[in-house]
């Protein structure tokens, strides 16, 4: 096997680049019950408030996508008094909306041997054994509920001729548990969690405010009890106050500049508590996606994710021999091909889960046989290479076995607008895919209840870290989303409330609420006066590139060590040396994202430090000094099997790294095998 | 590509707005006409100049956040060389010629004031759904997904009305400012459903007088909205608004029925 890490090694990194504090542990749900117990356990010691305190109560959400849309709608059901805000002109529009494939939930309506513990053990194996045991229980076992609800509400899951609904499987499985509505499973789950959100906002529990963007986090007496907006057309700046926060503010996936996600996408709400706070779980923890359009140039604004769904039926190859690889891949004969998921993997085959099917695609390319039109890469000692950077997925067979019509049927959507984007017809010529970043798995630490290190201030969907580990199995974000925002924090939350009436007032003039007032003014003050040279996006790209080649699907020590130097630099490269133009008082889009920049500048270099501290390859994070001798990951649970929650300790201040050991009472840890 | 470009500028609502025009080099066919757009953004602020301001967030035609009015075209998709149903974002800059020029203005309908250049405020749009555009059913509340079976072709055209994106394509594209396409996906949507049912005369009724309330025009069937759709809602749904608001003027949910 691979030599174990040297841990003088990071003794000495550790001095340089982060600190180590005290232990972290969950401390709400009982780990004495079986695990199947723990929940209902929680639902019951949870302290509850009654109907008619709830209305003098107001939780402010940020976030409309499917946890806080989901949560909103829930808690102003309940009663209490919703302050919710979104960045776009509606709430409909959430990056949820995006999601293609489907939802994960234990129904067993396909009777072929599902249940809560398979889910359970499904999401934890994928994951590596790097998510809490007790949260993932708890998510399988609410899935089912969320499919009920989501029926009811009218969202048009796709159907048999019986009239009952139909399921496929995903990544990772091998049972068929995704329930879904053609290729638009998160618009359609979406719109229904959307619609609850418009009814309550009709009966005035909840109040809807879009184009507000929060920018800061009031803590006043050690609770969360407010955030600074600024509202998006006119430039106001404005306070407001409730009893506790929800942050539903999504991924921060677009550190990385190109990306699946939308562009909005932002760091901005996680960091500005993190700095007031809030540990920060798992930075380096990304997904990167195995079926996305490829990049074609340099102008190009984000990626475009093929959904995973097309690996049930697509097979995916590139040509034996790098001569081939110009060749049309119709006059490439069978033998010439190489299906190297199936002969790699041949239970999974192409079903393999995405981190593997995605480094496999990084090395048949980093081998010269990648497909497609070439682009300029910058390798780490400097030197340019034009590179093509795609594999097929080939229909071809799967048309042959089903049919055009079938297919079609199948997969229409998502043929049209690869055809749209790429000018290439795939049921002629096989797909060309190549990974993107899609998820981030890190997010604000939370415990049990889903509430932070700042108390008061709750963390739902994919903001938080807490349910997939190291790695996403497809399926099943969209899951937690609505878990969390369904489920499980209008049943948590009520504890943390019943104390609120005892909490004491705060108003515009707390100290609290005028530091972060005037840090928000200052701030946007700062970014309007340094009028330099250089554009938000050219500075915002050249961080993608950094993080995407050294912090990306493979990383190593001397290159994450160059990546921090070069991050620094470039954060004071923006400080000094960066283009906005306009004012504040107005619609300015360039103030916008100039603001979101200025925290992922930081968000960087926390992902490269918990890069460089974990010293193991788990699931979407490969880590080059530690392989199996046939190139496989090798985790280190000796010395790995925690949670890594750093904790901000001021600017240019090494951060404070508080491990949360993971316990598995309930399921075996095992090594990930798919062969 | 070189591309000259005739574009709405106007600072806020208030302003009075023109079209300011642009030379842009270096286009290449696989932008998408967004991509396009921000490099003519990238070299206004390296002049110093306030770039455009235009709605966008998932550029993959599903949020209906995008949408500017091109060449006279809603989405601009079929009015390009090769016609197709498309939002703005996922036109791509292959369907012009190198050297054509290109007028972009925001959509224009009484009911959307501008907020700035290309951007519009659409929140009426949110008030028709808060109207009634809902099953009302709290969370918690709900029976196994398998306890009601739905015929498969009604729950496809349950679906298809479903994809309604939101945009407003269609309120710009109507000479009446109407947003009858838009309410009657939401009907047809539910109406199609069991789920739907008990609420299907008060939702039309109370969406129909929202439309109202918010300025948009009445429809008299010009179809140029169902035209330049990104998502082929079709007429037909509007038929089936249309029969269901006849329907509700005899008919009353609950005790009456
Ligand atoms: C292309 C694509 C396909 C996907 N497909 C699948 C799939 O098939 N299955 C699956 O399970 N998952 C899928 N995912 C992942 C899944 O969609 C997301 O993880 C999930 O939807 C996140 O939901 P959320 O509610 O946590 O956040 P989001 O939906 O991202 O919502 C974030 C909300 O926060 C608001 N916000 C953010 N910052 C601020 C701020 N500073 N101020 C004010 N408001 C703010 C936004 O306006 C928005 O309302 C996919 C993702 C992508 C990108
Ligand atoms: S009906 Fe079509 S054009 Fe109108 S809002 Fe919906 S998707 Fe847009
Ligand atoms: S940006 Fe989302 S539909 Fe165009």
């Amino acid at each position: 096997m691979t030599a174990t890490v040297s841990s003088n090694n990071n003794a000495a990194l550790a001095d340089q680049y982060w600190t180590t504090g005290d232990e972290i542990h969950d401390t709400k749900a009982n780990h004495d019950l079986p695990i199947d117990k723990i929940w209902t356990d929680r639902q019951f010691t949870s302290r509850l408030v009654n109907p008619a305190n709830r209305r003098k109560m107001t939780v402010i959400i940020v976030g409309t996508g499917l946890a806080g849309g989901a949560a909103a709608a829930t808690l102003g059901e309940a009663g209490y008094r919703v302050e919710n805000f979104c960045y776009q002109d509606s709430p409909r529009r959430a990056h949820s909306i995006a999601a293609q494939g489907g939802i994960n939930a234990a129904k067993n309506y396909k009777n072929d041997g599902d249940s809560v513990y398979r889910l359970f053990y499904d999401t934890v194996k994928g994951g590596d054994y790097r998510s809490r045991e007790t949260n993932v229980y708890r998510l399988a076992a609410v899935s089912a509920n969320i499919i009920d609800q989501c029926v009811a509400q009218g969202v048009p899951f796709a159907r048999e001729y019986g009239g009952l609904l139909d399921n496929r499987s995903f990544g990772g499985v091998q049972v068929q548990r995704t329930f879904y509505a053609r290729g638009q499973t998160g618009q359609q789950l979406l719109i229904g969690a959307y619609q609850a959100l418009e009814r309550q906002v009709h009966a005035g529990t909840v109040h809807m405010h879009t184009r507000h963007e929060m920018v800061e986090l009031i803590v006043a007496d050690g609770r969360a009890r407010g955030i600074v907006t600024r509202d998006m057309v006119t430039g106001k700046i404005e306070e407001w106050f409730g009893d506790a926060v929800v942050l539903a503010t999504g991924g921060y996936g677009n550190v990385f500049f190109l990306s699946t996600n939308a562009m909005g996408c932002n760091v901005t709400a996680s960091w500005r508590a993190h700095r007031k706070g809030a540990y920060f779980g798992n930075p380096c923890y990304t997904q990167i996606h195995p079926t996305c359009i490829p990049v074609h140039g340099e102008n190009q604004s984000k990626l475009t994710l093929m959904s995973e769904s097309l690996r049930n039926d697509g097979r995916i190859w590139v040509p034996k021999r790098a001569e081939d690889c110009e060749k049309d891949p119709r006059d490439i004969p069978e033998e010439d091909r190489d299906y190297y998921l199936e002969r790699i993997y041949p239970s999974f085959g192409n079903l393999v889960p995405r981190d593997i099917a995605s480094r496999q695609a990084k090395y048949r390319c980093d081998e010269g046989r990648g497909v497609g039109p070439k682009v300029r890469e910058i390798d780490s000692d400097g030197t340019e290479h034009m590179r093509a950077r795609g594999v097929y997925l080939d229909f071809s067979e799967a048309i042959q076995r089903m049919g055009k019509d079938a297919v079609e049927k199948k997969y229409g959507n998502l043929f049209d607008m690869y055809q749209r984007i790429t000018d290439e017809n795939p049921y002629e010529v096989p797909m060309r895919i190549y990974p993107a970043v899609h998820y981030t798995m890190g997010g604000l630490w939370v415990d049990y209840d889903l509430q932070s290190t700042i108390p008061g201030l709750f963390v739902c969907g994919e903001a938080n870290f807490s349910d997939h580990g190291a790695n996403r199995l497809g399926a099943s974000a969209l899951m937690q989303g609505l878990a969390d925002g369904y489920w499980v924090l209008p049943n948590t939350i009520t504890d943390y409330l019943a104390d609120a009436p005892k909490f004491g007032p705060v108003d515009e003039k707390h100290p609290a609420a005028v530091e972060a007032r005037q840090g928000v003014e200052s701030r946007i003050n700062k970014l309007l006066t340094i009028n330099g040279t250089r554009t938000v996006d050219s500075i915002h790209k050249e961080l993608g590139h950094i993080m995407w080649e050294y912090c990306g699907m493979e990383r190593n020590e001397a290159g994450l060590i160059k990546a921090i130097g070069l991050i620094r630099n470039l954060r004071n490269e923006f400080w000094t040396n960066v283009k906005v133009t306009g004012v504040n008082e107005e619609l300015n889009q360039t103030l916008e994202r100039a603001g979101r920049l200025a925290d992922f500048l930081e968000l960087g270099e926390l992902m490269c430090i918990d890069a460089l501290h974990r010293r193991e390859s788990c699931g979407g994070h490969f880590r080059a000094e530690s392989q199996t001798e046939e190139g496989e990951a090798l985790r280190h649970d000796d010395q790995f099997q925690y949670v890594a929650a750093w904790e901000w300790t001021g600017e240019g201040h090494k951060p404070t790294l508080h491990k949360e050991p993971l316990v598995y009472k309930s399921i075996q840890v095992k090594q990930r095998s798919y062969k | 590509m070189k591309i000259n470009l005739r574009i709405w500028r106007q600072r806020n609502t208030q302003d009075q707005g023109r079209l300011v025009e642009y030379t842009l080099d270096g286009v290449s066919g696989d932008m998408s006409f967004l991509e396009m757009l921000d490099l003519l953004n990238e070299n206004l602020t390296a002049q110093g100049e306030d770039p455009v301001a235009f709605d966008s967030d998932c550029r993959e035609g599903i949020c209906g956040q995008c949408g500017v009015v091109i060449n006279g075209v809603p989405h601009g998709g079929m009015g390009v060389a090769q016609p197709v149903r498309t939002t703005t974002c996922q036109l791509h800059m292959r369907s012009f010629a190198d050297g054509s020029t290109i007028t972009i203005e925001p959509w224009k309908s009484g009911a959307f004031p501008i907020l700035r250049d290309l951007i519009v405020d659409r929140t009426a749009l949110d008030r028709v759904i808060q109207a009634g555009g809902y099953i009302s059913v709290n969370t918690g509340a709900a029976p196994d997904a398998h306890a009601v079976q739905v015929n498969k072709k009604r729950s496809d055209r349950s679906f298809d009305a479903a994809t309604c994106i939101g945009c407003g394509a269609c309120v710009a594209a109507c000479p009446n400012g109407s947003s009858m396409l838009f309410t009657s996906a939401k009907i047809t949507h539910l109406a199609m459903l069991p789920q739907g049912q008990p609420e299907r005369m008060r939702r039309v009724k109370a969406m129909a007088a929202q439309n109202d309330a918010e300025g948009f025009g009445g429809c008299t069937n010009i179809g140029e909205c169902a035209s330049v759709c990104p998502k082929g809602i079709p007429l037909e749904s509007i038929s089936q608004l249309n029969r269901d608001l006849i329907a509700s003027l005899f008919k009353h949910d609950g005790k009456e029925d």
